[in-house]
């Protein structure tokens, strides 16, 4: 609707780079008349302009106010993608929607999951932490004890170390970005700091490491560095400012900010300080990803600077020709996002995207851009830049160092490796359709 | 904690450096003091040179009927796979990097064998199996994959000893970050 209304005042605008990318302040200073001129990214086709007139609802009393609000029911589509819905004896994953989310922080019903056997249904009240090995002082923690030490709030991104492993496939993904980056979610995490608790155990000068264990059925089991413990490692209560979700940990969980998923235990109930790792299974075989020379690398704890678009994306559609915004999420375990650039022509040329305040280290940072599609082909792409200096690799770094798949892979949920954080593009079609490519 | 001993700890955490930012959080101190007998049935933590692995032993013999029991089901016949991994065999992690990880072609550690059939299997069941179980699926599958000869006894002191074949393979990805 709104693209063939007349916009005299985008005219003028600056292109920056190839295919329509504007000055990522563009609308900023050309006035709040352009905000109208936004045509949003919809998933079917808008209706024609017409009169106005009072809608149903707005002539009656609405729906009862619930005691815990659930969205819109226009919003049922919103969900996570389930590869085991109904928990038989593997691997359970749920999927963060990225491409309808906007913003830094995920929603904690949309937040991603992953469990190896489902989520434990935990009673708070019996639920106990224990820190032993290592220590002066065995210690004996309850939820009720935990919820009077001093707290911290912070954001945290955190990301299974297979989210993005599709794209170590040798032919692009016929999916989108819920497929292919849906493992990774972001959400304010509030708790006691780790530290605290480890120097009230008294920790032995042998203690090099720690090997942290959950309650669910598996007794998952990662060793953590003594020193990420002492770091920023925090026992996590609560997320988003509610108790934790039964699938992120409730009633606690260790929080690594920054490193890899797995090591962030869920319902944590035991930390043992050791003087070497115990080389589970998790960090002995699953997250260990086998190198072009037959080699693997092991303890690939970070979770390393990374971008990509959500909007648009597949699954969602161009609306016409005219102006959009690009957007999408950045992050890195090291630190800030420094910059973010986006091409619209495949990497011939380069804008560089407005970041979202506030830019927190370890977390979700939004990424904006203007564009102005002229209706012809584009390939969107965006690449990170951290405050440590770390650039998001291209892709042909990283299959480079790492390789690729030798057949395409045709399972979208599989993990032919780990810890993939090169760029995502997007070839955006004359008709509006979006597809993965590899550019 | 008394002034005296803050002030030692605070010595220390001088000392240790790195460390010092710990005290900067006061605690409040509830956390109630716990024995390691009581922590006992909790500590399944094994460690590969074999801390904490206990009393108890099996044979490839013995693990054999305790796998067709409570293992076949899931990991195939002799551990040749089914809806659950297979458990012998494997290709040349040069295969490509998709290659599937097998206790053959990957694992470093055996100790990692008896720790995680401990703590998770079977699925349906976990921890319900006895230490000299474990011992002795520990060697059945160890003995299926000829890295430990079939009359080869595992137990404590033999466990950790087991040279896997991929024990070298690995290339720690943050060598800076590793105590």
């Amino acid at each position: 609707m709104s693209h063939q209304q007349p916009r005299p005042a985008l005219d003028h605008l600056e292109i920056t780079a190839g295919n329509g990318l504007l000055h990522r302040r563009a609308f900023l200073t050309s006035g709040a008349t352009l905000a109208a001129a936004i045509t949003g990214y919809t998933l079917s086709e808008t209706a024609a302009a017409q009169q106005l007139t009072d809608a149903p609802w707005s002539t009656k009393a609405g729906i009862p106010i619930p005691e815990y609000a659930t969205p819109s029911s226009f919003e049922k589509h919103v969900v996570r993608t389930l590869t085991n819905p109904k928990g038989e004896p593997r691997t359970q994953h749920a999927r963060t929607p990225h491409h309808l989310l906007n913003g830094t922080f995920t929603p904690n019903g949309l937040h991603f999951v992953i469990s190896h056997s489902g989520a434990p249904d935990i009673d708070p009240a019996q639920h106990r932490l224990v820190i032993h090995g290592l220590v002066k002082r065995p210690l004996e923690f309850t939820l009720d004890a935990l919820g009077r030490y001093p707290m911290q709030s912070r954001m945290a991104f955190v990301e299974c170390g297979g989210n993005s492993a599709p794209l170590f496939s040798n032919e692009p993904m016929k999916t989108g970005v819920q497929t292919l980056h849906g493992l990774v979610s972001c959400a304010e995490w509030t708790g006691v700091m780790l530290s605290t608790l480890l120097e009230e155990a008294g920790i032995d000068s042998r203690a090099k490491w720690l090997i942290a264990e959950g309650a669910d059925s598996l007794a998952l089991s990662r060793s953590v560095p003594l020193s990420k413990a002492l770091d920023d490692a925090m026992i996590a209560l609560y997320q988003n400012g509610e108790r934790l979700m039964p699938g992120n940990g409730y009633p606690m969980r260790l929080l690594l900010p920054g490193w890899e998923g797995n090591m962030n235990v869920k319902w944590l109930r035991r930390i043992k300080l050791v003087d070497q790792p115990g080389m589970s299974y998790y960090e002995a075989r699953t997250y260990a990803p086998i190198l072009p020379n037959g080699k693997a690398y092991q303890f690939y704890f970070l979770q390393e600077v990374k971008s990509f678009i959500t909007h648009p994306s597949p699954e969602l559609k161009m609306s016409g020709a005219g102006f959009y915004e690009i957007s999408g999420v950045a992050y890195s375990a090291n630190g800030r996002i420094a910059k973010v650039m986006v091409t619209a022509d495949g990497g011939k040329t380069w804008a560089e995207g407005a970041l979202q305040d506030p830019v927190l280290p370890k977390a979700f940072t939004r990424f904006r851009l203007p564009w102005k599609w002229d209706g012809g082909p584009a390939v969107l792409q965006s690449r990170a830049w951290d405050e440590a200096g770390n650039v998001q690799p291209t892709r042909a770094e990283v299959i480079a160092r790492r390789g690729q798949t030798k057949t395409p892979i045709t399972n979208p949920a599989a993990f032919p490796s780990q810890h993939y954080n090169g760029p995502t593009s997007w070839a955006v079609s004359q008709s509006g359709e979006i597809t993965h490519v590899y550019a | 904690m008394s002034m005296r001993s803050a002030l030692i700890a605070l010595a220390l955490a001088m000392l240790a450096g790195s460390y010092a930012h710990v005290f900067a959080q006061d605690s409040p101190h509830l956390g109630k003091a716990i024995s390691e007998a009581d922590v006992a049935a909790w500590d399944i933590s094994i460690l590969p040179d074999g801390t904490g692995l206990p009393a108890g032993s099996g044979t490839p013999e013995q693990g054999s009927t305790v796998f067709a029991a409570k293992c076949a089901v899931c990991h195939g016949e002799n551990g040749k796979g089914a809806s659950a991994a297979a458990l012998v065999g494997g290709q040349p992690l040069t295969s490509g990097i998709e290659t599937a990880k097998t206790i053959s072609n990957f694992w470093p550690y055996a100790t990692t064998l008896f720790d995680f059939t401990r703590r998770a299997m079977p699925w349906p069941r976990p921890r319900s199996l006895t230490n000299d179980e474990v011992y002795a699926l520990t060697a059945f599958i160890l003995a299926q994959n000829k890295i430990i000869g079939a009359g080869d006894v595992m137990n404590a002191q033999t466990l950790p000893k087991v040279r896997m074949p991929n024990r070298d393979g690995f290339i720690p990805r943050f060598p800076e970050r590793i105590p």
